[in-house]
């Protein structure tokens, strides 16, 4: 039987999942607006007696993820975008060594310190490989609790499955709001993916020494290492692209937007239809990779597009890039720690509409 | 006929690629012997620093993690958190521990992880080409400190005394400075490695071994000259010996 | 049926706990919920307010920006709650704290003494009760039916001895409109 609906804050929920997910090293540092998060970490992976580690720094939280996920364990650290920031370095070695961990981002509004409310103004370091380096990771974007909360299970899967970090960009209205939310059964540990190539366990088979790094001097191998993990990210291109559209079909003019200003777009979509106006709403789930196809084909259908962001347009450049000039792309967007309302946005749409 | 002595087996058969008289290859030797005395070898991991020992992976036959510049000590707190059962060492250059890797290092110590630091001190920047460390002695020259260490005037501060420092923190248990520029200081650095190691198998807290440790190459000496410079420089500054010891109190 | 509420007032005065258990029992009634709270920096007597939204439907937007019902706990959210709650819409006022008259009158406004009330059942910290039993009956949004139950799985069991007191604090609240 389903476990019964629990009401629970996103920070709370994205928790609750990692532990389910079987997640067994959590590593992090206090940065509003993720602080539950790492509250919940705190007490139920004790109680799990699994790891937990208020680190000194976000370097070292990510680091401390490094070495936990390069000796096998299903590894996770969150915060929050200044935070994040510092974050990159090691995500960058992550990705160069091909270590699978899971990062949380609630993210702010900046630049700089900034403010504590929502933002979306991560969109390009979280998608464009943050840190140094030629790379990129899966990024995926959740609209509520229910969706932090499966996204977040399932990123362990698909950090394992790609031997990559899988960033989850939530934003601090996910983060903070409260909304039901059931979740999967917790995996059993001991029947999570085998990590052949980590260190650690040599005495039970015998295998070859294992190294966990992204160093090479010599061009030629490493540019062969590159290449192989972009052959991987033309595979996670094909099979890992995520997407939700409303009323695609019927409207002429469609939303864009991801996370919680995707929901304010609904909203606004939902006004429109009660004045005889279509607009039709497309969300993309993962941001990286990115649903540059659909796009293009919704455009090669006559769509047009408003791309709404918490941010001065990030998210926007993609859209761009997926319709190469052949449909008309128009933004809409708040930053600060301001979020679009539903009003703002239906104005905005009426005006491009002429309705 | 009974083997006297031998190539340690956590040792790769192989030639380095460290400096004539650089004190790195007997450093590896002697941690190896002791993995092999203490019969480790497949349940050790080793994580390397960034500084000329980057090389280690190359030459331990054993698992090793690669992080980043001074993140050694988080990460392998991240591996000795998930595998207790392993030894773990965390070897580190002084430009990675004492400069860039301080709050690592000092958190580390400070939450008493269970792993040994092998904190190898040659007093200047070897891979970088001879940059001024948190190490370097006053008056000692690097390319970053062209007239030699000036710590007020210049405002390049003094060279830092790392194991006293972490002395002071509880959750450091064994805290030990040898030396490879003599065999009879290169034995007694070993019996420190091993006491060392033994420690942390037995799951006390924060073990660590400062090495100091010749650099010919960036001190543009000859490997004569650098082991008698290293002995009549660095140890009447870095004295040698056991500079904490709190193992006994936790039996 | 979507209501979307928004509720204002002083740190202390329980606005968050308020919008936490409106959603929650709203779950256990079936519907969609979401809660968005909001403090000021200050960790006590700041503003502390709450967005709410139940519905029989999937919930759009999390941000209640032109709320069907707004709720005004203190005297100084009188401004930002008559500001923004929707034509038409109910405007639920603390009387016992809040003293001028609202100027909006194109909305339905209901006065409920919430202290008073709370203060004679037996402590003025369950002000907030009463003014959620006032929400529930005027909005019918959520019914707040069988509550014990509720309450007992949303307490922690130290808390439990005041459950009492919580609904009759409910009750007094759906009596006083």
């Amino acid at each position: 039987m389903a476990e019964e609906k629990r009401l629970m804050k996103g920070n709370d929920a994205i928790g609750e999942a990692a532990i389910r997910a079987g997640c067994t090293a959590y590593f992090g540092y206090p940065i509003t607006p993720q602080n539950e998060l790492t509250a919940y970490m705190a007490r139920h992976m004790i109680d799990h007696k699994r790891t937990f580690i208020q680190a000194e720094s976000e370097v070292s939280a990510i680091n401390m993820v490094f070495g936990a996920a390069a000796a096998g364990a299903r590894a996770m650290t969150s915060s929050s975008s200044p935070g994040i920031s510092l974050k990159q370095e090691g995500i960058s070695y992550a990705c160069g060594a091909d270590v699978p961990c899971v990062v949380v981002n609630v993210a702010r509004s900046g630049p700089g310190l900034g403010g504590i409310s929502p933002g979306q103004g991560d969109y390009f370091q979280a998608t464009r490989g943050g840190g140094h380096g030629d790379y990129f990771h899966l990024v995926l974007a959740p609209k509520s609790v229910q969706e932090a909360a499966e996204l977040t299970f399932e990123a362990f899967d698909l950090a394992d499955q790609w031997r990559m970090p899988v960033m989850i960009l939530a934003d601090g209205m996910i983060g903070q709001m409260m909304e039901g939310v059931t979740f999967p059964e917790p995996r059993d540990l001991e029947k999570l993916p085998a990590r052949p190539w980590a260190a650690g366990g040599q005495y039970k088979t015998h295998r070859p020494i294992n190294h966990v790094s992204s160093i090479n001097l010599v061009p030629d191998e490493l540019e062969a290492k590159v290449h192989e993990r972009f052959l991987r990210y033309e595979q996670i291109k094909k099979k890992e692209i995520r997407f939700e559209e409303v009323n695609t079909d019927k409207a002429d003019l469609i939303l864009v937007a991801y996370g919680t200003s995707s929901r304010v777009c609904l909203g606004a979509q939902q006004m429109a239809k009660a004045l005889g106006i279509e607009l039709g709403i497309f969300r993309p789930i993962s941001l990286w990779p990115f649903p540059y196809d659909r796009i293009a084909a919704l455009a090669a259908k006559g769509k047009r597009f408003l791309t709404v962001e918490m941010s001065m347009g990030q998210m926007v450049q993609d859209v761009q890039l997926a319709v190469a000039g052949k449909a008309q792309v128009s933004f809409y967007g708040r930053c600060g720690g301001n979020i679009p309302t539903e009003e703002a946005v239906l104005a905005e749409a009426r005006k491009l509409l002429g309705k | 006929m009974e083997l006297a002595y031998g190539h340690p087996k956590s040792l790769k058969p192989i030639q380095t690629k460290y400096c004539p008289g650089c004190g790195h290859g007997v450093i590896h030797r002697i941690i190896c012997e002791v993995i092999d005395e203490l019969g480790l070898q497949e349940k050790s991991i080793i994580t390397n620093p960034v500084g000329c020992s980057i090389w280690a992976d190359l030459y331990f036959d054993i698992d090793s993690v690669q992080p980043a510049h001074g993140r050694t000590p988080a990460a392998a707190t991240g591996v000795k958190r998930v595998r207790p059962d392993h030894l773990v060492i965390c070897y580190q250059g002084d430009g990675d521990l004492a400069a860039i890797g301080t709050a690592e290092i000092v958190h580390a110590a400070n939450r008493g992880e269970k792993f040994t630091t092998i904190f190898v001190n040659n007093a200047i920047y070897g891979m970088t080409g001879g940059q001024m460390a948190p190490t370097t002695l006053v008056g000692q020259k690097a390319t970053t400190a062209p007239y030699g260490r000036d710590p007020e005037g210049a405002g390049m501060g003094y060279p830092i005394h790392v194991l006293e420092m972490l002395a002071t923190l509880e959750g450091t248990r064994y805290l030990a400075r040898g030396s490879v520029n003599n065999a009879a200081n290169v034995r007694k650095t070993k019996q420190y490695i091993k006491k060392a190691f033994e420690a942390q198998m037995s799951g006390v807290g924060f073990t660590m071994v400062e090495i100091l440790s010749q650099c010919p190459t960036n001190w543009s000496m000859d490997p004569q000259e650098s082991v008698e410079w290293l002995e009549k420089n660095m140890i009447p500054f870095y004295q040698l010996g056991e500079v904490k010891n709190t193992l006994e109190a936790s039996k | 049926m979507t209501e979307k509420s928004f509720m204002a007032g002083f740190g202390g005065q329980g606005i968050i706990s308020m919008g936490q258990l409106w959603v929650y029992c709203g779950m256990k009634e079936g519907l969609e919920v979401t809660m968005f709270p909001f403090y000021g920096a200050e960790k006590r007597g700041g503003i502390a307010r709450a967005g709410c939204v139940v519905s029989t439907t999937e919930i759009a937007s999390p941000l209640v920006t032109t709320p069907d019902s707004a709720v005004v706990m203190n005297e100084d959210s009188l401004p930002l709650c008559e500001g923004i709650v929707k034509q038409g819409g109910t405007l639920l006022i603390n009387s016992s704290l809040v003293k001028t008259e609202t100027k909006r009158k194109d909305c339905r406004v209901v006065k409920v003494p919430c202290n008073e009330i709370a203060e004679k059942i037996g402590d003025g910290k369950i002000a907030n009760m009463v003014m959620m039993g006032a929400l529930s009956k005027v909005t019918g949004a959520v019914k707040l039916d069988k509550l014990e139950p509720v309450l007992k799985s949303f307490f922690p069991p130290s808390k439990h001895r005041f459950i009492e007191m919580n609904l009759k604090a409910i009750e007094a609240g759906k009596s006083a409109v």
